[in-house]
């Protein structure tokens, strides 16, 4: 892979890498930080000159965090709310896709025009009639209230319709000649073809839900039902924050979608880019 | 499901006599959610703006909430703000996303893949996460961020505390969050161009700029509508990094609409004048999209 280059080459080359790695460092050094400061006590991590290197005290944060407040209940609420919606959203927002894609029908049109009219609609608009809805249906602080009003995202049934796209029609065609059911046309001929994708879109909705905050923040009533974000903001809302331990927790939340987002990440960044460019 | 024997039966009756029925099926779920979650609460919220609750009744008060809206100096100060951001955070973002993607799209750079990925992750972290992060680095007094500035002789800055420098603290994280995502975007556009022509621009004698002003931004045109009108949608709801950061502050500063809209519904509980900035909000961002869709695709043809 070497390549041969003139002497004016080597300085662009040299000066644009510069730039980039500079640039590229600013933005990983909030990770690097937050890795330092849940390390540290609370006066440790504003001290003067500050820690710019780990501490010892990252296990007594965690201690303190999961058994001084409970913090486990909001991973594992977060871990279970946040898989079942990728799941159930996934297979929604795929079937509808594959409907707008692959299929001509009345109504079609004003279907996927309401589709993008939700897309671009402001959601806070709902926040109040959700609460309500939530409110009537007893739903507060229940994972169904978390999981359902989303399930349906503009977003990733968009994406699966542009993704979609690309299967070819023969290959439906060719299963209905043979005498294969719509549904198992869809479980077992489109679904595999779309595996990249549907990695992507899961990674996404995963991800959203994972890190919503203000929704469940108005339907999550008591602290037993809080998601990882809403728990971290009531503890920061304390007068006294321990800001190990705030810190520690904010790790916990970042590490798992970290890990996933690079272990997957090239179907990721592919999954977006089908939905973005091909228009 | 129940006895195998029924299944041909049923699946050819279906078959047969229903393949029109098919996509609504497959549409079914998402219907029904939409109906519930989306089109139902978007109407209610239509209709509690045209009340007010008087005494503990809810009183239609026709367009009192809209009156009140126009004359309201704090609602003025919300939008002023969001328009602030919007007009210096969104070029400033999507013009470094730019540069990015050409570094990344460019053999001049080493490592690539690497600082792809670094540019891209922050993308990850949770609105929480990243407010609480960036409210510690950028505290007055104990913050990393005023650390270094001192430590290389520049003054300390008030980032979060001071009306200006707060909102350079959101637009510096949004900018943090987001230039990645749009850098990637625009590098796979890139990698549509054919590489043909800019071989054939060098021959022709076509400078660098020129074949950048030429055939790199033509070329980028649908991923930079597609940017613009979806990065402008997100910034004029901005609401949850100047919940984290700053909480609207100082002295109302960086309120956004949606935090104006948010504090009014489950702060003071005004469900009506709540829903009434929601829907201006909305008719805000319909006129602004379409305006820049009708710019972005005339400029196209």
């Amino acid at each position: 892979m070497r390549i041969d280059r003139s002497p004016e080459a080597r300085v662009a080359s040299l000066a644009v890498s510069v730039v980039i790695a500079i640039g590229g460092v600013l933005m990983l050094a909030p990770f690097y930080w937050l890795i330092v400061a849940s390390t540290h006590r609370t006066r440790d991590i504003f001290s003067n000159p500050p820690n710019l290197v780990p501490g010892d005290q990252l296990w007594t944060n965690l201690v303190n965090l999961f058994v001084g407040e409970g913090f486990g209940h909001a991973v594992l609420n977060s871990t279970l709310v946040a898989t079942i919606y990728a799941l159930l959203g996934g297979l929604v927002c795929t079937a509808a896709g594959y409907a707008f894609a692959k299929f001509r029908f009345a109504g079609q049109g004003v279907l996927f025009g309401i589709v993008l009219v939700i897309l671009a609609l402001p959601s806070q608009v709902t926040l109040v009639p959700l609460f309500q809805i939530m409110v009537q249906l007893n739903w507060l602080n229940t994972y169904q209230a978390l999981i359902l009003p989303n399930l349906a995202l503009p977003f990733g049934i968009f994406l699966m319709r542009q993704t979609m796209q690309s299967v070819p029609d023969e290959l439906i065609q060719a299963a209905r000649v043979d005498g294969a059911g719509e549904f198992r046309i869809f479980a077992q001929i489109v679904l595999p073809t779309m595996r990249p994708a549907l990695a992507a879109l899961g990674i996404f909705l995963f991800l959203a839900q994972w890190n919503d905050f203000v929704y469940p923040l108005i339907v999550l009533r008591t602290s037993d039902a809080y998601t990882v974000p809403v728990a971290l903001a009531s503890l920061q809302g304390l007068s006294d924050t321990d800001y190990g331990q705030l810190l520690a927790g904010t790790m916990v939340s970042v590490l798992p979608v970290l890990g996933l987002f690079l272990f997957l990440q090239r179907h990721f960044v592919a999954g977006i880019l089908a939905g973005a460019v091909k228009q | 499901m129940t006895s195998s024997k029924l299944q041909p039966a049923t699946r050819r009756r279906w078959r047969g006599s229903s393949p029109r029925l098919t996509p609504y099926l497959f549409l079914l779920p998402v219907l029904v959610l939409f109906a519930g979650f989306k089109v139902y609460p978007y109407i209610y919220a239509a209709w509690l703006s045209l009340t007010k609750i008087i005494k503990g009744q809810t009183t239609f008060v026709g367009l009192g909430n809209y009156g009140r809206l126009a004359t309201d100096p704090i609602f003025y100060k919300a939008l002023t703000n969001t328009l602030i951001i919007l007009v210096t955070q969104v070029p400033l973002m999507l013009g470094l996303a730019l540069l990015l993607a050409v570094a990344f799209n460019s053999t001049l750079l080493r490592f690539r893949a690497f600082w792809r990925t670094a540019y891209f992750v922050p993308i990850v972290m949770g609105l929480v996460a990243y407010g609480i992060l960036f409210s510690t680095l950028l505290n007055s007094h104990h913050g990393l961020v005023n650390f270094l500035f001192e430590s290389v002789g520049l003054p300390r800055v008030p980032w979060l505390a001071d009306p200006v420098w707060a909102k350079v603290s959101i637009i510096i994280a949004l900018t943090w969050h987001y230039t990645g995502n749009s850098a990637v975007i625009y590098l796979a556009q890139l990698q549509s161009i054919p590489g043909e022509l800019y071989e054939a621009a060098e021959i022709d004698g076509a400078t660098a700029w020129q074949r950048f002003w030429h055939i790199t931004l033509p070329g980028l045109r649908p991923a930079i509508t597609l940017t613009v009108v979806l990065s402008t949608i997100g910034t004029l709801q901005l609401f949850d990094e100047p919940y984290v950061l700053t909480n609207g502050g100082p002295n109302n500063a960086t309120l956004t609409i949606g935090m104006y809209l948010y504090q009014n519904g489950f702060k003071y509980f005004d469900f009506g004048y709540a829903s009434a900035i929601g829907y201006v909000l909305t008719g805000i961002i319909g006129v602004i999209a379409l305006i820049q869709f009708r710019f972005l695709r005339e400029k196209q043809a």
